[in-house]
């Protein structure tokens, strides 16, 4: 019996029936019923192991090593049939635990500023840049900061160009009509050198249509300091085109009238991304601050000398975003803003 | 202002042909194009026709004619609708095969049951102008029936508009533009007004009298006696007149418009015989009244200027003739004219057409100025006209009351041009150009010609440019006319910015946790009508009822300045909600408007210096508080339902929520204690404090508030003041213990009324420095903790900042915040 256990032959009918236990085992729980007839205390290996001791030294040592060999086979043919079924399982868990991930996971609603206020933000960081400060002043507006000290005459005009809307029964308040007088305020507040740029919101009375609106937004500009020239506004406009329309624009200036500039010009800018081809679009208005405003704000202009540009930020939104419509900007539609993002 | 390029070539030696070409160089000096009307497309056959016979056809909803029409070759049944010819009246035919603008082809068809052989035209039919009043009569003799009209409509002559900026009232006129663009071309340039000889008159030609001469510096008339009322204008006169937008109506009207066209100076004709006595420039009386020509009734305004004759007012200075004094159309045999020409201060013109809502071409051009120069040369040029065209004679007297003052010299350093632009210009580039405009130049040299002497530029602005006023004016007009494309583009030393303020850091930061918590900005208009303060449910002494009104409103019913945002939010989530969007988040920063309670006059002061501290100060105490407000408004689901679940409606506690966020991104904790006001909910209110202080309130809508402005049920508001939030300062870094915490629950049983928030801040308080937070984790009512009680669930979060902390420790410092909650709100632990 004991011959039987230790011979070769029964060695490796032992291993051979392991083997084709352990490879028919169709999972991790059948292989695991499989391990104790052909790895445990009462497997033919384990039983030929104990049955060593009975055998004389010289052949003890022969058939230790059959025993020892037959054991490791049976114990890797385990073991690599045991990392089968592991891989097979862990394959099918994740296969099992996969999703769609195209759900839709909008649980929070999505916010979104104004263009408006995005634009407005992207100006002042600009000129931020170039060392200018942000200046700020009511929409309502005394008439002398909206039109007398920018040189316009009581009777000019140019004040009833503006399309005014007037508070209270007198004249003296009105709702700004152009960020022009946060200028004034900028030159009457603060110490020269004066770099400021002022976004806002302005007002006139023109109807609610798909290309005016009576409540708009500008950005103004203006640079005080001795000897400012008109170079120097032409370098800004075509530093401020650059960052607003990329390195290939820049800006043209046309001969025009303001009465708070003279020289006075009107800016065209080159628009690279203009519909049907790159092109020149009017921007705003500029010139050199008109010597009756500087006085006007107790600045000499015999010492000091400026320059002042404007742009409507609807209108700058206009072409550079392709809006169709001027009510998209004020009837508040969620869509409109959220295409905008944050 | 329109002008054809045919016009233009009377003044100018060498215009280009192409019309763009002209538009460019008009844009070069600073005349901005509106538009070029290019030659119409037009094609024959077109043919001058004479009208033999009309019958008239009444069987129709209008009346309708039959003419028979002498085309040279034959006669032709033609089909009108319009009625301001007679039979013999020379027109111009489309005849079938012809094509006019639009196109539109012609061809015989039968209309209004004849056979109609083609078309009479219109001026704006043929392309030549707006004029579609009536169909285009050629004047007697223009041409023999059968002529090709083409070439006699001068159709292939381009009309350039022009937007003329307020500065330059002397580009209302050809004389003016033509002078601009001879500049820009480098071309010679011929005045028109220099081509009229005003021969020396004998005595006056009507006895005026100028009662203001303030108002009417200057008073011309000349007399033309025996004109024949029925002569026609010339073709070529009526296709000037056309091409410039205005309407042919008779010799004398359209050849002082033709005039005023080319020179730039309003004319007015009288008949001589409807005048009665003296004529007199005077203001008018109050209550006076006149009826304008285009038959209106007016009531004068004593600051009215006005022309007059024993008869009282006959005409608005400057603005508009009266019915009782201009020649009748109808007019037959030989007509007496008194010609007008006069000067007139632009601001009472301006006032004028104003008041009277009457902007003419006389006031437009009279307001922006006219060259003083010109009345006898303009009333001399419509009297050369009305003879050469009309017949009679000149009468011998002139009248040519005033004097005009001599525009003063401007001085200017001969180099302030050069310092302006930045840029070297030629050397006599200065003096060349402001002599190219009119000027009279002369250098002058201070000091002694020695180092620091300047040289100096006086130039003496010509009549018709007033507004060369500065040495900065002068310098505009070397800039334009050298060119703005030659100045260079320089950036000036950067200044060394503060950057941003603390307030607009702050502003920006507030806008974007708001867009980044899923409320999306809005921007509503200010606007807002009485009626909204009783719909939010204003008490009626609510200070924000005190609006600041606008005079003049787009909408008389939104005629006041929004004293709250919350108007405007309201309209704007409605307009969603009515787009079809139930789950609605929005916000806006804005401006709000709060007159004081007792508002001052708003100062005046003048323009020649800096106003006085004092001035400034009252500007501002004049101008009505404008703080920048937040306002939020909620409806719907806050989070929303989908696939996962059903979404969380937005309640009272989003409204508070979106406040504590405005105050966090602030750098404040807002306190939230329950408050009432309209329009919220009585119940379901909440104040926002910092400290004390009120900043602002939010919750729930009332109920009577949905329904009245229709908003979904359960909307819920925000608005505060975010500039009455004090600016934070650099906030202290906080002490970061590495040490563990020991966290213990506490349930305390209180009143129901007593508010959650006095509950924390008594165990804050009692904590003491051991407790590092209190959470709120379970609010419970029920029979277990009696009838008009809740229970409060804490976790209290203790931590030392040096050492372990024990439990001991800890629960000794829990007892001290529940003894604290105790004696403050009456808590028992649970």
């Amino acid at each position: 019996m004991t011959e039987n256990l230790l011979d070769a032959a029964s060695l490796d009918a032992a291993v051979k029936a392991a083997v084709e236990a352990f490879d028919g085992a169709g999972d991790l729980d059948a292989l695991a019923a499989a391990k104790p007839a052909h790895l445990g205390d009462k497997a033919p290996v384990l039983l030929a192991r104990r049955s060593l001791g009975s055998l004389p030294g010289p052949e003890r040592a022969d058939a230790g090593k059959r025993v020892n060999a037959a054991r490791q086979e049976v114990q890797a043919a385990f073991d690599s049939r045991r990392e089968v079924l592991l891989a097979e399982r862990d394959a099918r868990v994740l296969a099992e635990e996969s999703v769609d991930v195209t759900l839709p996971w909008d649980r929070r609603p999505r916010g979104a500023r104004h263009p408006i206020t995005q634009i407005a933000e992207r100006i002042a960081d600009v000129f931020v840049a170039m060392g200018y400060e942000v200046a700020e002043g009511p929409e309502v507006e005394s008439s002398w900061l909206n039109f007398d000290a920018l040189n316009f005459g009581k009777d000019h005009p140019a004040r009833t160009m503006q399309d005014t809307f007037y508070l209270g029964s007198d004249q003296g308040t009105v709702l700004r009509t152009h960020t022009s007088p946060v200028q004034v305020r900028a030159l009457l507040e603060r110490e020269l050198p004066v770099y400021v740029v002022c976004p806002g919101r302005t007002f006139r009375t023109d109807e609610l249509d798909a290309t005016h609106t009576p409540v708009f937004h500008q950005v103004e500009g203006l640079a005080v300091d001795k000897g400012i020239t008109m170079a120097h506004l032409k370098g800004t406009l075509d530093a401020f085109a650059r960052a607003m329309f990329g390195e290939e624009s820049t800006t043209r200036l046309r001969p025009s009238f303001f009465p708070f500039t003279e020289p006075s010009a009107e800016v065209d800018v080159w628009f690279p991304e203009k519909r049907g081809g790159a092109g020149w679009v009017e921007w705003g208005g500029c010139g050199m601050v008109n010597p009756n405003v500087l006085r006007a704000c107790g600045v000499d202009p015999e010492v000091y000398s400026g320059f002042a540009f404007g742009m409507g930020l609807e209108r700058t939104l206009q072409f550079r975003n392709g809006l169709p419509d001027m009510r998209d900007m004020v009837e508040g539609d969620v869509r409109f803003s959220r295409a905008f993002g944050i | 202002m329109r002008v054809p390029l045919s016009w233009l070539r009377d003044h100018v030696a060498e215009v280009p042909a192409d019309a763009a070409a002209v538009g460019e160089a008009f844009v070069r000096v600073g005349l901005e194009l509106e538009e070029i009307h290019g030659a119409p497309e037009l094609t024959g056959p077109l043919t001058v026709g004479r009208v033999l016979e009309i019958e008239e056809l009444t069987e129709f909803k209008k009346p309708i004619r039959y003419c028979q029409v002498d085309l040279g070759d034959g006669t032709r049944g033609i089909v009108c609708g319009a009625r301001n010819f007679g039979e013999g009246d020379l027109v111009v035919v489309a005849q079938p095969g012809a094509v006019l603008p639009g196109p539109f082809p012609i061809s015989a068809r039968t209309t209004y049951g004849r056979t109609s052989n083609g078309m009479i035209c219109s001026a704006k039919e043929l392309g030549l102008g707006a004029d579609h009043s009536g169909i285009l009569v050629l004047p007697p003799g223009t041409a023999e029936p059968g002529t090709d009209a083409l070439p006699l409509l001068g159709v292939d002559d381009p009309v350039v508009e022009l937007a003329i900026t307020p500065d330059r009232g002397y580009c209302f006129a050809v004389r003016g533009i033509a002078r601009e663009l001879a500049a820009s071309l480098g071309e010679d340039y011929t005045d028109p007004a220099r081509r009229v000889r005003v021969p020396e008159a004998e005595g006056p030609a009507w006895p005026i009298r100028v009662a203001d001469e303030a108002a009417c510096p200057r008073f011309v008339t000349r007399r033309v006696t025996g004109v024949d009322a029925s002569a026609p204008t010339p073709w070529w006169m009526q296709r000037r007149l056309l091409a410039a937008g205005m309407r042919p109506i008779s010799l004398t009207v359209d050849v002082t418009n033709f005039v005023m066209l080319d020179l730039g100076q309003p004319i007015h004709a009288y008949d001589a015989t409807r005048l009665q006595g003296d004529i007199v420039v005077r203001r008018a009386e109050a209550g006076e009244k006149l009826r304008t020509l285009d038959d209106v009734e007016r009531t004068l305004d004593p600051e009215d200027l006005v022309i007059a004759d024993d008869s009282g007012a006959i005409g608005l200075a400057g603005v508009m003739g009266g019915a009782s004094t201009e020649i009748p159309l109808d007019k037959t045999g030989s007509v007496d004219v008194v010609i007008e020409a006069a000067h007139f201060a632009p601001t009472v013109i301006a006032r004028a057409a104003r008041r009277h809502k009457l902007p003419s071409e006389a006031s437009k051009r009279f307001e922006r100025s006219v060259d003083p120069q010109l009345p006898p040369i303009a009333a001399e040029a419509v009297a050369n006209l009305l003879v050469e065209h009309g017949g009679g004679r000149i009468e011998p007297g002139r009248t040519d009351v005033g004097a005009v003052p001599v525009l003063p010299p401007v001085r200017m350093a001969l180099d302030l041009p050069d310092r302006t632009a930045g840029v070297t210009y030629a050397r006599g580039a200065t003096v060349a150009r402001l002599a190219q405009v009119g000027c009279a130049v002369e250098l002058e040299t201070s000091g002694d010609g020695k180092a620091g002497s300047t040289t100096l530029v006086v130039a003496t602005p010509p009549s018709w440019r007033p507004d060369l006023d500065l040495p900065a004016a002068l310098v505009e007009e070397v800039l334009r006319l050298e060119g703005y494309e030659t100045i260079p583009s320089t950036l000036p030393p950067a200044p060394a910015g503060r950057g941003l303020t603390p307030a607009q850091l702050r502003k920006r930061a507030v806008s974007r946790a708001l867009a980044e918590a899923g409320h999306v900005e809005v921007e509503p208009f200010p606007f807002v009508g009485d009626a909204v303060w009783d719909a939010l449910g204003l008490p009626e002494d609510d200070v924000r009822r005190r609006a600041v009104t606008v005079a003049n409103p787009l909408d008389a019913d939104r005629d006041r300045l929004a004293t709250t945002l919350l108007p405007g939010l309201f309209e704007t989530l409605v307009r969603n909600k009515a787009r079809g969007f139930d789950d609605l988040a929005l916000y806006t920063v804005s401006q709000v408007v709060l007159p004081h309670r007792n508002p001052v006059p708003m100062p005046d002061p003048g323009v020649d210096r800096r106003p006085s501290d004092s001035e400034i100060a009252m500007i501002k105490a004049a101008l009505p508080a404008q703080p920048v407000h937040v306002g939020v408004v909620l409806a719907g689901d806050r989070e929303p339902r989908g696939w996962w679940g059903s979404g969380r409606t937005a309640g009272w506690q989003d409204a508070i929520g979106a406040g504590r966020l405005v105050g966090a991104a602030a750098g404040v904790t807002l306190r939230v204690t329950k408050a009432e006001l309209a329009p919220w909910h009585p119940g379901r209110c909440a104040a926002l404090r910092v400290g004390e202080w009120v900043v602002g309130h939010a919750g729930e809508l009332h109920p009577k508030v949905v329904e009245a402005l229709g908003l979904p049920p359960r909307t819920c508001a925000m608005e505060l003041d975010l500039d009455a939030i004090p600016l934070q300062d650099a906030r202290p870094a906080p002490r970061v213990s590495p040490y563990p915490p020991v966290s213990v629950d506490v349930a305390l049983v209180t009143d129901e009324a007593v508010p959650a928030a006095e509950v924390a801040a008594a165990l804050t308080e009692g904590g003491g420095e051991l407790l590092e937070e209190v959470r709120l984790f379970d609010v419970y009512t029920g029979a277990q903790v009696g009838e008009g009680n809740r229970s409060l669930a804490y976790a209290l979060r203790f931590r030392a900042s040096d050492r372990t902390l024990t439990n001991e420790e800890a629960n000794a410092a829990r007892d001290a915040a529940v003894a604290l909650a105790a004696e403050r709100v009456g808590a028992v632990l649970r």
